[in-house]
């Protein structure tokens, strides 16, 4: 597997926008030490412009830059979570063609369900699993755990990650768009 | 928003800091993964003094990593209650002797083998902690990119990573300056305004700033390609050292950490240590 140019800065300057949009932009949500975080919206943009590697590879070394910036210790489980989901998500690429400037209801239907299902099969099921696995904690406050943060995380990536893909559709020219005056 | 801390490179004279940047990735890693699957109490124990030695070695300060530790500490605290809250018995389980100290109410009993997996839990996480301190603190990061693609990692993503830690800075700045044009366009993302003024908010920072980053790639992508980046199956690396006596030395003792750790940890076929059984 040969990356092109494109696709290899485009994962190092989206894993650090990524860092910075974790770090500085969430939203105070209103229950206590919970945040609306774009961090992740973010990631889903990324994996549909640049696909399943380029995804993977963002939420990998991302999750991981991020815990050891901020808590000095790396997560492995939730951060291979991550690099996972960015996959899953990065699988909508060739059904989505964005590049065109095509993004309608079917568009955002495809990228929503590609979203739920990678965060409900990696925070809901993967997450928990490794945690039991590696730290050996407990089945009910990991699943609980898990099942939260695939909650926020998709509600964010519904909310907010569509509306990053409609407003870039827009910035693409349409084929076909323009029509001979008569 | 500027106070936010964030962990980084601090340059000094230390045999720490003057080993190979492949070295300390190696030695990074497998001490990581030697934490992950030990749950072996003296295993832990050992791994964390060594660690600590190490730190010593680095000379690194209290003060330059005080406000991590905090941070952790209350993590790990809050993780601590989790466990308990939703499975009081989980060491119990385990270890699988109960021995009660005494209780609340009868869902809420203190076992010693529950504060013993506690304790465990918490050593497990926080062994790991120094040695991210200080591979983070003592790694040069135009060296992390040579030492990873040292590891055998592809130079494309090893330069992906170089890149990421090249721009965060710019990033961060493009970031400050579209907050504050924002916030004085009167983009409020307080608790004082709805849920949806927030959101709507977000969206006016993380657009511009995404779009402008967006160009940052084609423009570097297309100089990148101009200078025949990705010609060649290899590339060399300005900043990468060649090994040392030293790090020989130290690759051989995380090896044999490494044998010893896994054997006292397996050995029994268990990773728990289990002081319960006489």
């Amino acid at each position: 597997m040969k990356l092109n140019t494109r696709t290899i800065v485009a994962i190092g300057i989206g894993a650090a926008v990524f860092l910075v949009l974790n770090r500085f932009v969430s939203i105070p949500s209103g229950i206590p030490n919970t945040t609306i975080n774009t961090a992740y919206a973010f990631l889903a943009f990324l994996a549909v412009l640049f696909g399943p590697i380029a995804g993977a590879l963002v939420g990998f070394i991302d999750h991981a830059l991020t815990d050891a910036t901020a808590y000095g210790s790396i997560w492995w489980s939730w951060v291979i979570v991550s690099a996972f989901v960015g996959a899953i998500i990065g699988l909508a690429w060739k059904r989505i063609d964005i590049e065109k400037g095509i993004f309608g209801g079917k568009e955002i239907l495809t990228f929503n369900i590609y979203q739920i299902v990678a965060n409900a099969v990696g925070w809901g099921l993967l997450a928990p699993v490794l945690d039991i696995i590696i730290y050996a904690e407990p089945s009910d406050k990991v699943f609980l755990q898990g099942a939260v943060a695939g909650l926020a995380n998709i509600v964010t990536i519904a909310v907010i990650g569509t509306i990053f893909l409609a407003i870039y559709a827009k910035t693409r020219t349409k084929t076909g768009s323009l029509s001979k005056e008569s | 928003m500027s106070s936010v801390k964030m962990l980084s490179y601090i340059k000094r004279d230390t045999p720490v800091h003057n080993l190979c940047g492949v070295t300390k990735l190696v030695v990074f890693l497998a001490w990581t993964i030697v934490c992950m699957l030990s749950y072996d109490t003296r295993v832990l124990l050992v791994t964390l003094c060594f660690s600590l030695i190490i730190f010593k070695l680095a000379r690194i300060r209290w003060r330059e990593v005080r406000f991590v530790l905090a941070f952790i500490g209350f993590f790990l605290l809050l993780n601590d209650v989790a466990i308990y809250i939703f499975s009081p018995e989980e060491g119990v389980n385990i270890y699988g002797t109960r021995h009660v100290l005494f209780q609340f109410s009868s869902r809420y009993t203190v076992t010693k083998e529950q504060l013993f997996y506690l304790f465990n839990v918490t050593l497990k996480y926080l062994t790991v902690v120094p040695v991210a301190l200080l591979f983070l603190i003592t790694t040069d990061p135009s060296e992390f990119a040579a030492s990873l693609s040292g590891i055998g990692i592809t130079y494309r993503i090893s330069y992906a990573v170089s890149i990421t830690l090249r721009y965060i800075a710019d990033i961060q700045n493009d970031f400050h300056n579209i907050s504050q044009a924002q916030q004085a366009r009167g983009v409020d993302l307080s608790k004082n305004v709805s849920l949806k003024k927030r959101i709507s908010g977000i969206a006016s920072i993380a657009v511009p700033l995404i779009f402008s980053s967006l160009e940052r790639i084609d423009l570097i992508s297309n100089a990148m390609d101009l200078r025949g980046f990705g010609k060649h199956k290899i590339r060399t690396w300005y900043s990468a050292r060649p090994f040392k006596t030293a790090d020989y030395i130290v690759l051989a003792g995380m090896v044999l950490f490494v044998l010893v750790g896994l054997y006292v940890t397996f050995h029994d076929g268990e990773r728990f240590f289990n002081p319960f059984v006489p």
